[in-house]
């Protein structure tokens, strides 16, 4: 494994999960390709092959939308995620896209201070390696659970 | 009835036999929640089981609960569908633990007792006892100890499950408006796209309510007026069959005038919005009456959903007082196209958990059940359209939670 790539891939999915949790949300759909695939589905609907998860973009604009409408249009108690993301491990590198798999536990900080285990699952990814910066092609989020807390609105 | 029995349990009492005055105190009775699961969900009232295409094979089941109480549904060697409460007649054990399944017999896993798929006991492990030692007394009678069933019915591959004899058969319980509104949406064989469960922390009754609720779409969800999603005057209105507990609203749309709206204007001013990528809502009229939105509901806790082309079918479970699992099965028809699938799966966003004009749904029932804690005495007000609950050509009505609470306290008998 060239050390460049699995350096940028790291750095990728660090930087991912700060953006989040530092509530720099508008600068989340950059971390895509244009035609990208994100989707945030449970274990028990990606083990059946189901398409329909929680969460579904098939561009870089529909993740735009998710930040604008949690911006301007939804409604919801304040809140912010700390992601602990775990082993990153890289399997194939072809043709300038990586699969990468790693592991995730998010805990939602409520404006009250509550805390709670809001997600646990993994990241299924496929990045874009050839040029930089490192953009996620699919980003696929396998919750563990298929049981959400109240409501999902900002992004895993 | 035993002395102690449930004809002395006390609900909470009604400041009048109006319908528009709902006591907070519903909401936060333990004794009302009990008298709940005796008299509604165990009552003369049809609940949602599953649909039949998850147990399409003989020996399939599916573990749901109606109210709190554990019920198993499976596909019979005989193709018939049979209900049973899932718990083992010996000591009471769940017999069946996943959600779904598949096998010729249900076995206890606690002392080996065997059911069949209709739930008669077959099998009692040792039961003559082991080298002529224990086992049962002679006139135990294996006969004496199946599953209590519950009557079960189909209508458009939707399988509903009751306790009681008395209910009604399904359609005359739903009603014709509402068997209509149902074969309207459910019109061809459906298969599951996806699925999720949403935890509620509120009472079962506010989400119920709440899609019962045309009064609010508009207001706590801003996505389409944020985005400017023009929603012409879209007629519509409201109809509640005889007994209130059941509804559908519905609201109609031009699709193409939409569709050449949407892409021709330009942005007013510097705060109007457009969505970046309006595949979300690109819709087409499949049932070719022009209605995008149809939000049906079966009392006492399932909700056929037609938002566009998203179809979903919703079942609420009580969790205790204050805690209710709302699960999503988000559907597709078998005759769906590659491009009607990623249509559906695309206009899912706009529902569920995540969704851009139901999230809010999520949070504002656990907001009114915090208000209410040790502050629950008074009554709400549920007066917009009038004081009954009549079907109503129009929208801006609470008459379906109105029809909701009349069902209620007829069967509650307060």
């Amino acid at each position: 494994m060239d050390n460049t790539v699995q350096q940028g891939i790291h750095e990728l999915i660090a930087a991912y999960a700060e953006c989040i949790d530092d509530d720099r949300l508008e600068q989340w759909p950059d971390f895509f390709v244009e035609n990208c695939c994100y989707l945030i589905t449970s274990r028990q609907s990606h083990e059946a092959g189901h398409r329909h998860g929680v969460v579904y973009a098939a561009s870089r604009g529909m993740l735009v939308d998710r930040i604008l409408a949690l911006r301007r249009a939804n409604i919801f108690e304040p809140h912010r995620y700390r992601h602990i993301v775990g082993p990153i491990r890289i399997g194939t590198v072809a043709d300038g896209v990586a699969e990468v798999r790693s592991n995730f536990i998010a805990v939602r900080v409520m404006h009250d201070g509550e805390m709670s285990l809001f997600a646990a699952g993994r990241y299924l990814d496929r990045i874009a390696v050839s040029a930089e910066p490192y953009r996620f092609i699919e980003r696929l989020v396998i919750l563990d659970s298929e049981k959400i807390d109240t409501l999902l609105v900002i992004p895993l | 009835m035993s002395e102690h029995g449930i004809e002395a349990v006390q609900g909470v009492s009604w400041p009048s036999n109006g319908l528009s005055e709902v006591p907070f105190r519903l909401y936060t009775d333990p004794e009302q929640y009990r008298l709940e699961q005796e008299r509604i969900f165990k009552g003369p009232a049809w609940s949602y089981l599953c649909l039949a295409a998850e147990i399409p094979n003989p020996g399939d089941w599916v573990a749901t609960t109606i109210g709190e109480t554990a019920v198993a549904v499976t596909r019979g060697q005989d193709g018939a569908i049979n209900a049973f409460v899932n718990r083992c007649a010996h000591r009471g054990n769940l017999l069946c633990i996943e959600r779904h399944g598949h096998g010729k017999e249900i076995i206890c896993i606690y002392h080996g007792w065997t059911y069949d798929l209709a739930g008669k006991l077959t099998g009692v492990a040792f039961e003559r006892g082991v080298k002529r030692q224990g086992g049962m007394p002679p006139e135990f009678r294996k006969d004496d100890h199946d599953l209590p069933r519950l009557r079960v019915a189909e209508l458009n591959g939707l399988v509903f499950g009751t306790f009681s004899a008395e209910a009604p058969d399904l359609e005359t319980y739903l009603g014709p408006q509402i068997v209509g509104g149902i074969r309207r949406v459910l019109n061809r064989p459906v298969h599951i796209l996806g699925r999720s469960t949403q935890v509620l922390p509120n009472n079962w009754k506010l989400y119920f309510e709440n899609t019962k609720d045309t009064y609010h779409a508009s207001i706590l969800h801003t996505f389409l007026t944020t985005f400017r999603i023009n929603r012409l005057s879209m007629p519509g209105g409201i109809n509640i069959d005889d007994s209130g507990g059941h509804h559908f609203s519905q609201a109609k749309l031009d699709y193409t005038a939409e569709d050449a709206d949407y892409n021709r204007e330009g942005l007013r001013s510097d705060t109007d919005m457009r969505l970046a990528d309006s595949s979300i809502i690109e819709s087409v009229d499949e049932y070719g009456d022009g209605v995008s939105v149809q939000i049906l509901t079966i009392f006492p806790g399932m909700i056929l959903q037609q938002i566009r082309n998203s179809i979903a079918v919703r079942a609420i479970h009580p969790k205790g007082l204050e805690k209710t699992e709302l699960e999503w099965i988000h559907l597709g028809f078998d005759s769906d196209d590659e491009v009607m699938t990623e249509r559906r799966v695309r206009q899912g966003n706009l529902v569920g958990a995540a969704g851009y004009i139901s999230m809010e749904d999520g949070c504002v029932g656990g907001f009114v059940q915090r208000a209410l804690r040790y502050n629950d005495d008074d009554a709400g007000v549920v007066m917009m359209g009038g004081y009954d609950a009549q079907s109503q050509p129009f929208r801006s009505s609470e008459a379906a939670i109105r029809g909701f609470w009349k069902k209620y306290r007829a069967m509650i008998g307060d």
